[in-house]
C-alpha cells in the first residue's frame, strides 16, 4: 500500500522529476563548476522570482496562468522610462519609480480583468493575444508618443531625431542594483519604525472605533521591537549589518539558528506554558534535519558554494514577503472569495460573491505584483531593453511555474520557488552544454526556448484534456449558439465559389 | 405521523401565524401565461408539499419567491407575498436570504475541493479583523476557521449527520452532500423557511429515508418547509398539507389527513377539455403482436439526467405509441439511446433485426428516424438554411440530393430546392424562404422543419420526442395531426414521448408509462386519471403484468 | 434611416467597417501624397495571392470545429521542409526541363516542393488532429502554444539537419541551416512571373491569382462534398451530426489535416512570391496573421466562408501594403506599419474572442 502511495506521489511530481533530472544532466554535460552555476542561479532567483509568484492568484482564482502580466511589465517600464527621464536615481528613485508604476498597473489590471470578464474560460488565449497587442500600443507609446507627441528632450534617452525611445537605456547609474545593496543596517531600521508605526496606528483606530485596546500586549511588542533595534548599536552587530549582501554560508547558519530556536521555543511554550499536546516526533525531525543541514556545510564542495555565493537580502526579503503574502491573503475573506471563484463560478454567484468584482481584483493584484517584480528584474540586470524586456516575460514566468509542478488550477509559493530553480538552471547551463555536446551553443539556446514552450503547450493540453474527461464525451459541447460574427454575413460560400 | 402535533398547534392560531402567504401570484413571459392567480400559503414548522406536472408553474413560483433575475429582468409579476404576516417585496435572492428564505439546490451547490466546513460557511465567513481590514476593509480580515468549524459541527449536529467538518466535500457519497447543502441553509441565522427543490431525485431508497427523517427534525424546530416533489408515498409520509397545481393554475390545497393518494393523482393529471386532434376517418389499420416494429430487452441507457435503468417493452408496426412520464424518468433516454446519442446497452430490435448499439447511425440505417426532443442542440443547425437542415440527413444516410461524377459526390442544389420547397408547403412551415437560417424560426416552425428532415428520410419508423414543448396550439396541432396522418396514410410506425399527457392520449394506441428508469404500466388512452396519476408517480408499479405482448 | 444604418453595422460587423474605412483612409493618404496608386494595386494583388492560401487554412479548421487554427505553424513546417528539399537537389533546375522552358522546371520544382509538404503536414496534421480530439474545448489555447513548440523544436532540427546545398547552410563553417534563403536560384516568383500582365506600373500576377482562386475552388467543391457537408454539421453542431450517424472526431480529423496540408502549401506559395523562405522563428506569428485576416473577412470562431478569406486577406493586406509608404512620409525610416500589424491583428483577435469566448457556461 504504502509503496503505491509513493508511487502516485511520484506520478504526481513527474514534471518536476523529469526537470530535475534535466537539470542534473546538463549541469555535466556543460562541464561548468558548481560555483559558477550556483553564483547564476541565485542570481536568478531574485531577479525573476517576483514575477513568478505573481502568477499565483489568478491561479486560484480560476483565471489560469495569466499571460496578462506582460501588461504589468509594460507599466514598470513606462515608469522606468520616465523616472530615468526625470533623473532620479538610488534607492529613493526606485522607490519612486514603484509608487508610478502601481496605479498604472492597477488601471492596465482593472481594464484586463474587465475584458477577461468577457471571454471566461478562454482567458488565457485571450491574454496572450492581448499581451501583443498591448505590445503595439507600448512600441506606438515609445516610437512615436514619447518625442513626437509629448516632447521629450532628452538626447541620451532618445534617438537622433528626436522622435522614439533609443533601444537600450542603461541603468547603470540610476536604479541599477538600488534594491540589491539597501543595506541590512537599514532594512532593520525600517522594520523597526513599520512596527512601532502599526502598533501606534492599530492603538489608534481602536480608540477611534471605541473597541478595548489590549495595552499590554501593544507594550510588550514594542519594547521587544525597541530591543532588536538596540542590538544593532551593538558594534560588532553593526558591522556585520553593514554590508547589503549577506554570504549564502551565513545566511543558511542564521536560517538553521532560526528554525531551532523556533521550534524549541514552540515546543518549550505548548508543552510547559499551553499543556496541551505537542507532536514531540514532528519537533524533533526538523530539530535533526537542521542540524543534519548544518551538517552538509562541511562538505568542502557544499561549503565552496556557500562561501562563494552572496544573496541580495532586501530583495530576497521582498521575495519572502510576497510568499508571506499569497499565503496571508489566501486566509482572508478575499482570498476565500477568490478560491471560491476559482473552483466554481456557479456556486460562487448563488453564494452571494460577486464574481465578476472578484476576479478583477484577482487581476490588479497579479498585474501591480508583476509590475513590481518587473522592476526588481530591471534594476538587478541594470540595462534597460526597451522593446524586448517585456516580450518573454510572461512565457518565462508561466513556464518556470508548470516546470515546479504547478498547474493551470493550482499553484502555490513552493512550487513557484522550485520552478523558478529549475527553469533558471536549465537557463543558465542548456547553452553550454549545447556548445560541449554539438559544439553549437545555439542547439542550447533553442533547447531552452524549446522547453519553455513546450512545458506550457503541455500543461495546457492536460489541462484540457482532464476537463474534457470530467465533462463526458456526450456532453462535451456547450449548444451551439449563433456565431454574433459570421451569423450575420449574408455573402454565401457560393458567391465565394464563382469569383474562382 | 410524528408532526401530526404540529400541524395541529397550526392549525389553531390559523389566521395570524402563516410564515409565508402568495396570494393570488401571475406571471407572463412574453405573452404566454405561465403563473394564473397561484396561491401558496405555508404555516411555521409544517411540511408543505407543491405538486404539479412539469410545466404547472412550480419553478416559476419558486423563482418568484427567491427574487430570481429571470423574474425581474422579464417585467416582475402580479400578486402579493407575506412573510410573517409582513407584506414583503423580493427582488433579489438576496432579499430572500435576508427574509429567512433558503433553497436546497437540486444540483449540488457544493465545491469538492473544499471541506465540509468551508462548503457550509460559503460566502459567510467569519473572520477576525485586523490592523489592514480596518483601513481596507472587511474583505482583507483574517478567517477564523475554529469558530467556522464549531457552527459548522453545529449544523451538522442538529441534522444528526455523523461527518467530520475538516473532511473534503469531494470525496463524499452523493447522499451526504445534500445533507451538507441542508447544513449550510440550517446554519444560516433566522432561517424560516426551506424549500426543497425534488431532494429525493438523485438519492438511494436508504438515503431518501434520512432525508425524510432530517426533513421531520428541521420541521419539529419550527422551521417550515416547502416540499417540491413527484412522489406520492412521499408526501404521504412527511407532508402537513400540500397544494396542487396544473397549468400554472391553482388547483387545490388540502390537508393531508383529509385527502388520500388517489385523490392527489387525480388533481395532478386533471381532466383536459380540448380535443387535440379530428377524427382522421376511418381506422383501417391491422395491428397484431406478431409483426413487431421495435422491440427491447433489457434496455438501458446512460443518458444523465434521464436514465433508463432496464427496460422490455414491445411496439407493434403500424400503431401510434406512447412513451409518458415525468422529467427526469427515463422516459427520453429510450429514442436517444437508440439513435446512439447516449451509450446504450441491452436487445435492440428494429422488424426483427438486431441493432449494434456501438456503431454510430445504426438505427438510421435501419429506416428509423428521430426528432429530438433538444431542437436547437441536436436537432437543428441554426446558422444553416431552411434547405440544408432538410435535406441533411437524407444526404448523409442515403446520399441522396447529390450529383455523382465519378467518384465524387457534389451537392444537388436544384433537387434540394425542389423537395424543401415542397416540404415547406406540406407542414406549412411559415418563413421568409428556404434559404432562411433554421435559427431565426419559431418553435413552432423549427419543429416542422426538424420533422420534414426526419420524414425526407423515408423512414419506416419514426421517433418523435417532445413534439409539442414551446411551440403554439395551432402548430402543436397540425404537427400532432401530420402525424396522426403519416400513421394512417404510409402505415408508419410512430413512437411520441412527451410530458404532456393530453396529448399522448389524444393520438396514441397505447401509452407506456415510465417511472425511475423502468416501465411502471402500459396504458389505454382512456384508462382513469387515477391510474395515470399512479403510475407516473411512481406510487404504483404494475408494470410487469401489463407489459404488452 | 439609423435603423437602416444599425442593421448594416450588425450585418457587416464594426470592425470590419472600422477597418474598410480605415483602408479607405490610407488609400485617400496614399493619393494625396501623390502615390503610384497603380503600383500599389499591384502590391494589393501579389500580397493577396500571396497570403491567400495561408488564411484559407483557416476555413477548414473552423468548419471542422477546432476553431481558429493558430497552429498552422504546424503544416508550415512541412511546407518548408518540401521546399528546402527541391533546393537541395535541385529540382527547380532540372536540365531538360529548363531547356525547354525556364518557368516549366520552376513549376515542376515548386509543385514537387508541394508534393512533399503535402505528404509531410498529412502526417503532421494527422497527429496534431488526434492531439486536438483529445482538448475539445480549449482548442484554441492549445494550439497556439503547440504551435510556439513546434516552431520551437524546428529550430533545432534547422541546426542539425543535414543539408549540404551551399544555398542553404551558413556559409564559412557555420552550422545548420540559413535564416533565410533566397529561391533566386530556384523557384522564386514561378507563379508571380506566369501569365503576368503589365499595364504601366500595374502588374497583374495572374499565375499567382490562378493558382490561389484554383485552390479556394478545390476546398469550395470538398465543402460542397458529402464529407465536406459532414464536416461542417460536426464543427457548427456535434450533437447533430452524431444524431445523423457522423462520426465527428473523424471529421475533426479530416479537417485538421485539411487545414495542415493547405498551410503546407500556402508557405510554399507565401515563399515563392517573398524570394525567400523564412526558417527559424519566422514563420512563428503566421497563424496570428491568418487568423487576424479571416477574422477581418467576416469569420467568427465557428464559422468561415471562402468570402471570408478572400475579402480578409484583401482588407489586411492591403492595408499592410499601404500603411508602410503611408507612414513613411509622417515619420522616415519608421516601423509604424509593423506597430499597426501588432495593433489591428491582436485587436481583431481579441474582439473575436469576447464576442463568442464570452458568457458563461460553466
Amino acid at each position: 500500500m504504502n509503496k503505491r502511495k509513493i508511487m502516485d506521489q511520484l506520478f504526481e511530481q513527474k514534471v518536476v522529476i523529469l526537470f530535475v533530472i534535466l537539470c542534473v544532466l546538463t549541469i555535466i554535460a556543460s562541464k561548468q563548476p558548481l560555483t559558477f552555476v550556483a553564483n547564476e542561479l541565485f542570481t536568478r532567483i531574485a531577479r525573476n522570482s517576483f514575477l513568478v509568484l505573481a502568477l499565483i492568484i489568478p491561479v486560484l482564482a480560476g483565471m489560469g496562468l495569466n499571460f496578462g502580466i506582460v501588461i504589468g511589465a509594460m507599466a514598470a517600464q513606462i515608469a522606468v522610462f520616465l523616472t530615468t527621464h526625470w533623473g532620479f536615481v538610488g534607492i529613493g528613485g526606485f522607490l519612486l519609480t514603484a509608487l508610478l508604476a502601481t496605479p498604472m498597473a492597477v488601471f492596465f489590471g482593472f481594464l484586463v480583468g474587465k475584458l477577461f470578464n468577457k471571454a471566461k474560460g478562454s482567458e488565457m488565449i485571450c491574454g496572450l493575444v492581448l499581451g501583443y497587442f498591448a505590445d503595439g500600443l507600448y512600441q506606438l507609446l515609445f516610437l512615436f508618443i514619447f518625442g513626437g507627441v509629448i516632447p521629450i528632450n532628452n538626447p541620451k534617452l532618445m534617438i537622433a531625431t528626436g522622435v522614439g525611445v533609443k533601444n537600450t537605456i542603461d541603468l547603470k547609474d540610476t536604479i541599477k542594483y538600488s534594491l540589491d545593496t539597501v543595506p541590512m543596517l537599514t532594512i532593520v531600521e525600517i522594520g523597526f519604525y513599520i512596527v512601532v508605526a502599526a502598533i501606534v496606528l492599530s492603538a489608534l483606530i481602536k480608540l477611534i472605533q471605541k473597541q478595548p485596546v489590549n495595552w499590554k500586549k501593544s507594550l510588550i511588542s514594542l519594547v521587544v521591537a525597541g530591543a532588536v533595534y538596540a542590538v544593532t548599536f551593538i558594534p560588532a552587530v553593526e558591522s556585520f549589518l553593514a554590508a547589503d549582501r549577506l554570504l549564502l554560508l551565513w545566511a543558511v547558519e542564521l536560517w538553521i539558528a532560526i528554525v531551532l530556536v523556533w521550534q524549541i521555543a514552540k515546543f518549550l511554550w505548548l508543552k510547559v506554558i499551553r499543556k496541551e499536546d505537542v507532536n514531540v516526533k514532528r519537533t524533533l525531525a526538523i530539530c535533526v534535519a537542521a542540524v543534519l543541514v548544518y551538517a552538509i556545510t562541511y562538505i568542502p564542495a557544499v561549503y565552496e558554494i556557500l562561501i562563494y555565493v552572496r544573496l541580495p537580502v532586501m530583495t530576497y526579503l521582498c521575495i519572502a514577503g510576497l510568499c508571506l503574502f499569497n499565503t496571508v491573503l489566501m486566509r482572508t475573506r478575499l482570498g476565500q472569495n477568490m478560491r471560491t471563484v476559482g473552483q466554481s463560478r456557479v456556486v460562487a454567484n448563488a453564494a452571494g460573491i460577486n464574481v465578476d468584482r472578484t476576479r478583477i481584483t484577482a487581476m490588479i493584484f497579479s498585474t501591480v505584483l508583476a509590475s513590481w517584480g518587473q522592476l526588481i528584474f530591471l534594476q538587478n540586470v541594470g540595462t534597460f531593453s526597451t522593446y524586448g524586456a517585456h516580450t518573454q516575460v510572461g512565457q518565462f514566468a508561466i513556464a518556470a511555474l508548470l516546470v515546479g509542478g504547478a498547474s493551470v488550477q493550482k499553484a502555490t509559493n513552493k512550487q513557484a520557488i522550485l520552478g523558478v530553480v529549475l527553469f533558471h538552471t536549465l537557463f543558465i547551463v542548456a547553452p553550454l552544454a549545447g556548445k560541449e555536446l554539438f559544439g553549437n551553443a545555439m542547439i542550447g539556446e533553442y533547447f531552452r526556448v524549446f522547453v519553455s514552450y513546450g512545458v506550457i503547450a503541455l500543461a495546457l493540453a492536460m489541462h484540457a484534456w482532464k476537463k474534457v474527461a470530467k465533462v463526458g464525451p456526450s456532453t462535451e459541447f456547450a449548444p451551439a449558439s449563433a456565431g454574433a460574427l459570421g451569423g450575420g454575413s449574408s455573402a454565401s460560400a457560393a458567391s465565394g465559389g464563382t469569383a474562382g | 405521523m410524528n408532526n401530526r402535533k404540529a400541524s395541529d398547534k397550526g392549525g389553531m392560531t390559523l389566521e395570524r401565524s402563516y410564515v409565508l402567504k402568495m396570494d393570488n401570484i401571475s406571471k407572463e413571459y412574453s405573452g404566454n401565461r405561465v403563473l394564473k392567480g397561484v396561491s401558496l400559503q405555508v404555516r411555521p414548522g409544517e411540511i408543505h408539499a407543491l405538486m404539479g406536472e412539469n410545466g404547472a408553474g412550480k419553478s416559476t413560483l419558486m423563482n418568484i419567491l427567491f427574487g430570481m433575475p429571470v423574474i425581474h429582468s422579464t417585467g416582475g409579476f402580479e400578486g402579493t407575498i407575506e412573510v410573517d404576516g409582513q407584506p414583503v417585496k423580493i427582488d433579489t435572492p438576496v432579499k430572500a436570504m435576508e427574509l429567512g428564505i433558503g433553497m436546497v439546490h437540486q444540483e449540488f451547490m457544493l465545491i469538492p475541493g473544499f471541506t465540509v466546513t468551508e462548503n457550509i460557511k460559503i460566502g459567510r465567513e467569519l473572520s477576525h479583523p485586523n490592523l489592514v481590514s480596518r483601513l481596507v476593509g472587511k474583505s482583507m480580515e483574517i478567517l477564523d476557521r475554529a469558530a467556522m468549524k464549531k457552527d459548522a459541527q453545529a449544523a451538522l449536529d442538529t441534522i444528526g449527520l455523523k461527518l467530520s467538518p475538516s473532511q473534503k466535500v469531494g470525496g463524499l457519497p452523493v447522499g451526504y452532500m445534500q445533507f451538507v447543502e441542508i447544513a449550510r441553509e440550517i446554519d444560516k441565522t433566522g432561517i424560516k423557511l426551506l424549500v426543497f427543490d425534488e431532494p429525493t431525485a438523485v438519492l438511494t431508497e436508504s438515503e431518501a429515508a434520512r432525508l425524510l427523517e432530517t426533513m421531520k427534525v428541521i420541521a419539529s424546530r419550527g422551521i417550515a418547509i416547502i416540499f417540491i416533489t413527484h412522489r406520492l408515498d412521499e408526501v404521504m409520509e412527511v407532508a402537513d398539507s400540500l397544494t396542487v397545481l396544473r397549468d400554472g393554475e391553482f388547483v387545490a390545497r388540502r390537508e393531508i389527513a383529509e385527502t388520500s393518494v388517489v385523490e392527489i393523482a387525480e388533481l395532478m393529471i386533471g381532466r383536459k377539455v380540448e380535443k387535440l386532434v379530428e377524427d382522421q376517418g376511418e381506422d383501417t389499420r391491422v395491428l397484431s403482436d406478431d409483426n413487431i416494429a421495435v422491440s427491447l430487452r433489457n434496455y438501458v441507457v446512460h443518458m444523465p439526467g434521464e436514465l433508463v435503468k432496464g427496460v422490455d417493452l414491445d411496439i407493434r408496426k403500424g400503431e401510434i405509441f406512447g412513451i409518458g412520464g415525468l422529467a427526469g424518468q427515463g422516459k427520453l433516454g429510450i429514442p436517444n439511446g437508440i439513435m446512439g446519442l447516449y451509450t446504450a446497452s441491452g436487445e435492440v430490435r428494429v422488424n426483427g433485426e438486431l441493432l449494434d448499439l456501438s456503431r454510430l447511425g445504426e438505427a438510421l440505417h435501419h429506416k428509423v428516424a428521430f426528432v429530438s426532443e433538444d431542437r436547437r442542440g441536436v436537432g437543428l443547425l441554426l446558422d444553416e438554411s431552411i434547405e440544408k437542415n432538410i435535406v441533411f440527413s437524407a444526404m448523409q444516410v442515403n446520399n441522396d440530393f447529390f450529383h455523382k461524377y465519378g467518384w465524387i459526390r457534389l451537392h444537388n442544389g436544384s433537387a434540394t430546392r425542389r423537395h424543401a420547397e415542397e416540404m415547406v408547403k406540406k407542414l406549412d412551415i411559415r418563413c421568409t424562404g428556404i434559404r432562411q437560417m433554421a435559427g431565426r424560426l419559431s418553435g413552432g416552425n423549427q419543429q416542422k422543419v426538424c420533422l420534414a428532415r426526419a420524414l425526407t428520410l423515408n423512414p419506416e419508423i419514426l421517433f418523435v420526442s417532445e413534439p409539442t414543448r414551446g411551440i403554439d396550439i395551432g402548430a402543436k396541432k397540425l404537427v400532432l395531426e401530420y402525424l396522426v396522418k403519416l400513421n394512417r396514410e404510409q402505415g408508419m410506425t410512430v413512437i411520441v414521448v412527451s410530458s404532456e399527457l393530453a396529448e399522448l392520449r389524444s393520438v396514441c394506441d397505447r401509452i407506456a408509462i415510465v417511472s425511475d428508469g423502468r416501465l411502471a404500466s402500459i396504458l389505454k388512452p382512456d384508462d382513469s386519471d387515477a391510474d395515470f396519476g399512479l403510475a407516473m408517480s411512481g406510487g404504483l408499479k404494475q408494470g410487469g403484468g401489463q407489459r404488452a405482448g | 434611416m439609423r435603423d437602416n444604418a444599425k442593421v448594416l453595422v450588425r450585418q457587416v460587423g464594426l470592425p470590419r467597417i472600422i477597418i474598410a474605412g480605415f483602408f479607405l483612409l490610407l488609400l485617400v493618404a496614399a493619393g494625396g501624397f501623390q502615390m503610384d496608386l497603380l503600383q500599389l494595386c499591384s502590391d494589393f494583388l501579389r500580397r493577396w495571392g500571396m497570403y491567400g492560401v495561408l488564411v484559407l487554412a483557416m476555413v477548414p479548421a473552423v468548419q471542422c470545429g477546432i476553431g481558429l487554427n493558430f497552429g498552422i505553424s504546424m503544416g508550415i513546417v512541412g511546407g518548408l521542409l518540401g521546399g528546402l528539399i527541391v533546393v537541395e537537389f535541385r529540382l527547380a533546375n532540372i536540365p531538360a526541363l529548363v531547356a525547354v522552358h525556364p518557368l516549366l522546371a520552376q513549376w515542376v520544382g515548386i509543385l514537387i516542393a508541394i508534393l512533399i509538404g503535402v505528404v509531410l503536414a498529412a502526417g503532421i496534421g494527422w497527429l496534431y488532429a488526434l492531439l486536438l480530439n483529445r482538448v475539445k474545448g480549449s482548442e484554441m489555447t492549445v494550439t497556439t502554444y503547440v504551435g510556439f513548440s513546434i516552431i520551437a523544436f524546428m529550430n533545432i532540427l534547422w541546426t542539425i539537419l543535414p543539408f549540404q546545398s551551399g544555398e542553404l547552410i551558413y556559409p564559412n563553417a557555420g552550422q545548420g541551416l540559413r535564416n533565410t534563403i533566397s529561391l533566386a536560384d530556384s523557384y522564386s516568383g514561378v507563379m508571380n512571373n506566369t501569365f503576368a500582365i503589365t499595364i504601366g506600373s500595374l502588374t497583374i500576377p495572374t499565375g499567382l491569382l490562378l493558382f490561389f482562386f484554383l485552390m479556394c475552388l478545390l476546398v469550395w467543391l470538398f465543402m460542397r462534398s458529402k464529407t465536406g457537408e459532414a464536416m461542417s454539421a460536426a464543427g457548427a453542431n456535434p450533437n447533430f451530426a452524431r444524431a445523423n450517424g457522423i462520426n465527428v472526431n473523424r471529421m475533426r480529423l479530416v479537417g485538421t489535416i485539411l487545414s495542415t496540408v493547405l498551410a503546407a502549401v500556402g508557405i510554399l506559395v507565401y515563399a515563392q512570391g517573398f524570394g525567400f523562405m523564412q526558417l527559424y522563428n519566422g514563420p512563428m506569428m503566421m497563424g496570428f496573421t491568418s487568423v487576424a485576416a479571416v477574422l477581418i473577412g467576416g469569420a467568427s470562431p465557428r464559422k468561415a466562408r471562402i468570402s471570408h478569406v478572400l475579402i480578409g486577406t484583401f482588407l489586411f493586406q492591403s492595408i499592410m501594403a499601404l500603411a508602410l509608404p503611408v507612414a513613411n512620409q509622417f515619420i522616415p525610416e519608421s516601423n509604424l506599419s509593423e506597430v499597426m500589424r501588432l495593433i489591428i491583428s491582436n485587436g481583431i483577435i481579441i474582439y473575436a474572442l469576447t464576442q463568442t469566448g464570452g458568457g458563461d457556461r460553466e
